[in-house]
């Protein structure tokens, strides 16, 4: 029986912390909302074991080189050499012509992984299934990431997004420049991602039409608009939404009325007579 | 005449008006009313107030069986219900993850109303999009003593055997606390 929901509803950490938990052999299948990127997450008895983004699950060659192991010129070279097209025979090409050791790919592959899912704790929306006992192409390689490390790091992210969230709450509002930026701008040094949000404020864009135009997500834009902000350089303008309701202060608890266990044994009694 | 109380909770179109019906000797007494907003397509109608049942136990005892109005904008009927119940049941759509933090929302207030046992049940164990209850207790975030049980609360046998789980874990309690005379000591 599959386990199927939406991110907003059950979100990658508790998806994470319920197969490490239950031990869970499978595929979890996420579809980012939208119709848009696709990611497959493999497990094996609770361990996660490979991903595969985009629907394809990556050849190891491809791995190494985006984890930072190959070059694209060295990975073309093994791809060349290699007969099947299998992660095996491509791991021994790299050992056997002394390009990498085991070690560097298995820790190559874990990176990989690690930065599969830790991609994946952006995505707030979206529709996961989880297939038991799906494993991946026996072509590819394999290998176990425990997730309890996976889930606390996941945590301190999904903080990181509420964090952000709470700062920057409303993403209809435009931003502008700081009038009077308190800082020294010529010893500050912009990304390319910051630098392409400057580019459209104007007080016609809205924080999420930037977004929109970038083409990141939420988390993205508030990351680097927060990072624009803290470094004094733009404002956001206020929300104009109404503030929230307040949380209602739960009230004391009344005793629980004093029932003896002869009155509990005669309603069971009864109920399993009904 | 004395008689107890269990209250059955849980988020819109869990089950609850199903599950009392599956057990209680009156046909259940029911405030039900069209549904005006949203969630009308899970829905056409939905309780307002309260559902009511009743298992008449001997000619001195008869078991209330209360229903929540399960719609958020009626949950000032809460408290009121759970005042004095034994013990109470969150019925939770195992179909429907999306319902899931409610059910918890849910939960969690009964728990600040009265600390008296309960029980969670997994409903809707006959729909093949089912999430188990060993995972539903994970994605619930309760604790492994936390009982959570498969459930179909229109058959009669499945509803009977959450009660009697809930009056099970009533009776554990009630034998953990002092008798009156060694509270007399």
């Amino acid at each position: 029986m599959a386990l199927k929901g939406n991110l907003k509803d059950v979100g990658l950490n508790q998806l994470l912390n319920l197969i490490y938990l239950a031990h869970k052999t499978g595929a979890l299948t996420i579809q980012r909302d939208g119709g848009g990127t696709a990611a497959r997450l493999y497990f094996r008895e609770g361990k996660l074991i490979q991903a595969a983004m985009d629907g394809q699950t990556a050849r190891l060659t491809d791995i190494m080189v985006q984890v930072g192991k190959l070059t694209a010129d060295q990975a073309k070279a093994i791809r060349a050499r290699s007969k099947v097209d299998t992660d095996k025979e491509l791991g021994l090409l790299m050992i056997q012509n002394n390009v990498l050791n085991q070690t560097d790919i298995v820790q190559g592959v874990k990176n990989y992984l690690l930065e599969s899912v830790y991609t994946l704790f952006t995505w707030h929306t979206g529709t996961f299934r989880f297939d038991p006992n799906v494993l991946p192409p026996e072509e590819r390689i394999t290998v176990a990431v425990s997730l309890d490390h996976l889930i606390i790091e996941g945590s301190r992210r999904v903080q990181e997004w509420e964090h952000l969230r709470d700062e920057l709450p409303d993403l209809d509002v435009p931003l502008k420049f700081a009038e009077r930026p308190d800082v020294n701008i010529r010893n500050i040094n912009l990304s390319v991602e910051q630098w392409k949000v400057i580019s459209f404020i104007n007080a016609r864009n809205t924080i999420r039409q930037i977004a929109s135009f970038l083409k990141v997500d939420e988390f993205q834009i508030r990351r680097i608009v927060y990072g624009l902000q803290t470094a004094g350089l733009v404002d956001v303008l206020p929300s104009t939404l109404p503030p929230g309701a307040t949380a209602a202060v739960p009230l004391p608890p009344p005793a629980a009325p004093p029932v003896g266990r002869g009155v509990l044994m005669r309603v069971i009694d009864r109920i399993r007579k009904i | 005449m004395q008689t107890v109380k269990m209250v059955v909770t849980g988020p819109f179109s869990s089950g609850k008006t199903a599950f009392i019906g599956s057990v209680s000797e009156i046909p259940v007494v029911r405030t039900e009313r069209k549904v005006t907003d949203g969630t009308r397509s899970v829905k056409e109608q939905t309780t307002v107030a309260m559902d009511f049942g009743r298992i008449t136990v001997d000619k001195d005892l008869s078991l209330y069986l209360f229903g929540t109005p399960g719609q958020k904008r009626f949950d000032f009927m809460w408290e009121i219900l759970s005042e004095g119940m034994l013990g109470f049941v969150v019925l939770v759509d195992s179909a429907r993850p999306e319902t899931f933090r409610e059910a918890r929302r849910i939960l969690d207030t009964f728990r600040s109303y009265s600390n008296t046992p309960y029980v969670i049940g997994a409903n809707k164990q006959d729909d093949e999009d089912a999430w188990p209850p060993e995972d539903l207790k994970i994605a619930l975030g309760l604790d492994q003593n936390t009982r959570v049980l498969p459930c179909v609360a229109t058959q009669r046998e499945s509803v009977k055997s959450i009660l009697l789980e809930l009056l099970y874990v009533i009776l554990e309690n009630a034998a953990e606390e002092p008798s009156p005379r060694s509270r007399k000591k």
